[in-house]
């Protein structure tokens, strides 16, 4: 880097993306000045993603143009953003894990020789990290890097590449608030300089109130407002990203929780996934008869996880899950003794077998057993027609739209799968229910049907734990809710006196 | 003579069973690095093993030369893996199956071909008595070491470099760590790894030859008992490390060379479990490194058994 290069502005107009009828992003027009540290804001589903994957060429707008350092720029690739000045460090991490750092610069470098000659390659390096706002080691592979070093050397890859213009897409969800403090000052600090400008996607109004100096907000696609950061307060940008909520009738509830018998109980429970890097660490939660605990959060802080837990997809490393008093794994057994059902998110892809019929899909719980009967001894033959004459009957209990109860349960539409998962695992006395977004991607008739369901299972007497990264199904089916953010527990409240605003900042991460 | 050197003889014979029975193990498993650094495995180098031995036993008989035989062997060894990446290029075809059908097909030509070649004798491949020192002729037999094991020597330790400070071997690793990468990157995928499976079909080819031109140096249909198979197995063991291969290739062999050393120094008794040492040591090594809770490490991310 022997000429310091200079930060370089970007503008889009009209920007618009449908995909089929649905408008991902509808006419956003936005101007991000060179040097600026610019934030982009919304909910889950709000376009965000789908904006910054247009300005570097990953999808083709269907309407609107990209401005760069104002002339208009044709990018259809993002090789071709590169060749601009534009990078992009995205949420999962696009290093090769097995290569170490040095590697993994080199590489991605157009021009690197056959054989390559460490000690310059090295040198060259040590001259590049020196004007480098991190201290990196380049010598360890990848994979042992810990989430938040991974984070810097994307950082890091971009500015080798010689990026000018740099999106972060919430760039801080892996790092610790300490690393998160470091990362943004330190590019912050290159912004003022004048060598780089910085829009960053981000959900955390703190990060955005230290680090940027200009924000936009985006909901359901459209630029909904936007501004210089000091202008605006944490409400004002709620506000925005939520929107004018309607907030539908809550289902007739019958009855309270029952104080007296408590179903699931969690205590101390750590837990880390498959790669390492995500861990939970959940203290105590506490579901009751004839209750529904809705966890909220932003997708990705542990909730995924706390589900593996419950469903016995992986092990907790220590602390104890107990259901009526007993330790929990999520055992077969386990699970049919004291009266446990599941239903994980995207059911047919978690909760079914797509080629077998839906009679098979749906005598999963007790084909088994004698009569198919839970509760009933165990057998060797399958009853087929005790199954299909089960099947059948429960398709037209549920309302389950199929061509036969012998079709594969895959040709079934998304809202007919989750019926008939439903109709399995609530058709038998079910005293634990764990739900996870149980209506993402479904139309309107079929998500109120499910949510009937699942408030009348409650009402029955069942202790409903419900994740959702929906709010507003967590605010209309809950009566209790619990935030989770960054694998924990962070703020309780019972949801007849739950505040939007509340929930929101603590889902953001302010505790 | 081994009254003089007693119990000795069996870590002797081993060491020199090492060292004599370990090059087939080391060059069908780096050839499997190669191939699996990149992404694929390829079962099938038993097959390319079988169809060596018998290419290079043949053309030593034709030719009177057992370096032509290792040339031959190796070609065919690199065709049969061109093949494999070539079926493999295609979208849903399964590079484990691929590996099955041409290890069957392999061994069935070498078989077919092979027949008019169990008779006659052929020149073997040139050794290096590094023992001529001693008097002791059980040392001089251990420590005649073969051309072919030096070359494989070198090639593990090339590897091993080539790997980390070759552009080419950069890109290997890519390509066999993430495919999406790669194509960002500009790779073209599918053809690194025809490359990659080509070249380790060579290497196999030649670890063939060696069985039929040096040890035990003769063209059967039982030459390789399987040792193709568990130099695979080797593979994950050496963790796809070269350097490891080596390691690995010799211990395979000392174990290998267990229940013949025991048989000389006259254990009677059940000396046929020792020389199933080294199925019971890929056995027990696989059970020994696998976990319930990681996934394995350092294996190439794209490898259809670690995903």
């Amino acid at each position: 880097m022997d000429a310091t290069p200079s930060a370089i502005g970007v503008e889009t107009i009209g920007m618009t993306k449908r995909f089929g009828a649905f408008a991902a992003l509808d006419d956003v027009s936005m101007r991000i000045e060179a040097g600026g540290f610019h934030a982009l804001l919304g909910e889950n589903g709000a376009g965000k993603s789908t904006f910054v994957k247009c300005v570097m060429g990953f999808y083709a707008p269907t309407a609107g143009s990209v401005l760069v350092d104002g002339r208009e720029a044709e990018i259809t690739n993002p090789k071709g953003a590169q060749a601009r000045g534009l990078g992009m460090v995205y949420q999962h991490f696009t290093l090769v894990p097995s290569l170490t750092g040095a590697e993994n610069l080199v590489i991605s470098r157009a021009d690197a020789p056959a054989i390559l000659d460490w000690k310059a390659e090295r040198a060259a390096l040590a001259a590049f990290m020196a004007g480098m706002p991190f201290r990196l080691n380049l010598d360890r592979p990848v994979a042992e890097l810990a989430a938040g070093e991974k984070q810097k050397l994307e950082i890091v890859k971009q500015l080798y590449l010689k990026a000018r213009f740099l999106i972060l897409d919430e760039p801080t969800s892996v790092l610790t608030p300490d690393e998160a403090e470091e990362v943004l000052g330190l590019l912050r600090a290159m912004t003022d300089r004048g060598v780089l400008t910085v829009l960053m996607i981000s959900h955390k109004f703190r990060e955005v109130e230290t680090f940027a100096r200009s924000l936009s907000v985006l909901r359901r696609g459209r630029l909904v407002g936007g501004g210089a950061v000091g202008d605006l307060s944490r409400d004002d940008m709620a506000a925005m990203m939520i929107g004018e909520r309607i907030v539908r009738p809550v289902a007739a509830r019958v009855g309270e929780p029952d104080a007296a018998r408590e179903i699931l109980r969690i205590e101390g429970l750590d837990a880390t996934d498959a790669s390492g890097l995500r861990r939970i660490a959940i203290t105590d939660l506490r579901v009751r008869a004839r209750e529904i605990v809705g966890i909220a959060g932003v997708s990705g802080n542990g909730q995924k996880e706390l589900a593996d837990v419950l469903g016995g997809q992986i092990r907790a490393a220590g602390g104890r899950v107990a259901v009526a008093g007993a330790p929990y794994t999520g055992r077969r057994a386990q699970s049919r003794a004291r009266r446990v059902r599941f239903i994980p998110e995207e059911p047919l892809r978690n909760a079914c077998a797509p080629r077998m019929s839906v009679a098979e899909n749906l005598a999963f719980r007790a084909f088994d057993r004698r009569d198919e009967d839970p509760s009933g001894p165990p057998t060797l033959w399958l009853d087929r027609r005790a199954m299909s004459r089960r099947a059948k009957d429960l398709i037209a209990r549920f309302k389950v739209k199929t061509a036969s109860s012998e079709a594969p349960i895959a040709t079934l539409s998304g809202g007919n799968v989750q019926r008939a998962v439903l109709a399995r695992e609530l058709t038998d006395p079910v005293d634990l229910l764990i739900v996870v977004n149980p209506c993402f991607g479904l139309d309107f008739a079929a998500v109120s049907e499910i949510r009937t369901r699942i408030v009348a299972a409650r009402n029955a007497g069942t202790a409903v734990l419900l994740i959702s990264e929906d709010l507003d199904e967590i605010l209309e089916l809950s009566d209790r809710i619990v935030v989770m953010s960054d694998g924990r527990l962070v703020y309780e409240t019972p949801a007849a006196t739950a505040e939007i605003g509340t929930i929101g900042r603590h889902m953001a991460g302010h505790h | 003579m081994s009254g003089d050197l007693g119990l000795w003889t069996v870590p002797l014979a081993m060491i020199g069973g090492a060292i004599r029975v370990s090059t087939p193990f080391l060059f069908v498993s780096l050839g499997e690095t190669i191939t699996e650094r990149s992404g694929r495995i390829n079962l099938g180098l038993e097959g390319t093993l079988v169809l060596g031995a018998m290419a290079a036993y043949g053309t030593a008989v034709l030719t009177g030369s057992p370096w032509a035989g290792v040339a031959v062997a190796g070609l065919a060894g690199g065709v049969l893996g061109l093949l494999h990446g070539f079926v493999c290029s295609f979208p849903r075809v399964n590079d484990v199956a691929i590996g099955i059908a041409l290890m069957l097909f392999g061994t069935g030509l070498a078989f077919f071909f092979g027949k008019p070649f169990i008779q006659p004798s052929a020149p073997p491949l040139p050794a290096i008595p590094f023992g001529a020192w001693s008097d002791l002729p059980q040392v001089q037999a251990a420590l005649r070491v073969n051309v072919l094991f030096l070359a494989g020597a070198a090639l593990s330790v090339a590897l091993w470099w080539g790997l980390r400070n070759t552009r080419a071997g950069l890109v290997l690793r890519v390509v066999g760590d993430s495919a999406d990468a790669a194509r960002a990157l500009g790779y073209d995928v599918d053809r690194v790894r025809l490359v990659a499976t080509g070249a380790g079909g060579v290497l196999a080819g030649i670890g063939g030859a060696y069985l039929s031109l040096y040890y035990p140096g003769s063209w059967n249909e039982g030459i390789s008992s399987g040792q193709g198979l568990m130099a695979v197995a080797l593979v994950i063991f050496a963790r796809w490390n070269p350097l490891a291969c080596f390691g690995a290739a010799l211990l395979f062999g000392g174990a290998g060379a267990l229940g013949p050393a025991l048989q000389s120094v006259g254990v009677s008794q059940g000396y046929y479990l020792f020389y199933a040492a080294p199925y019971v040591l890929t056995l027990a090594l696989l059970i020994a490194t696998s976990s319930p809770d990681r996934a394995l490490a350092g294996a190439p991310g794209e490898l259809s058994l670690s995903k």
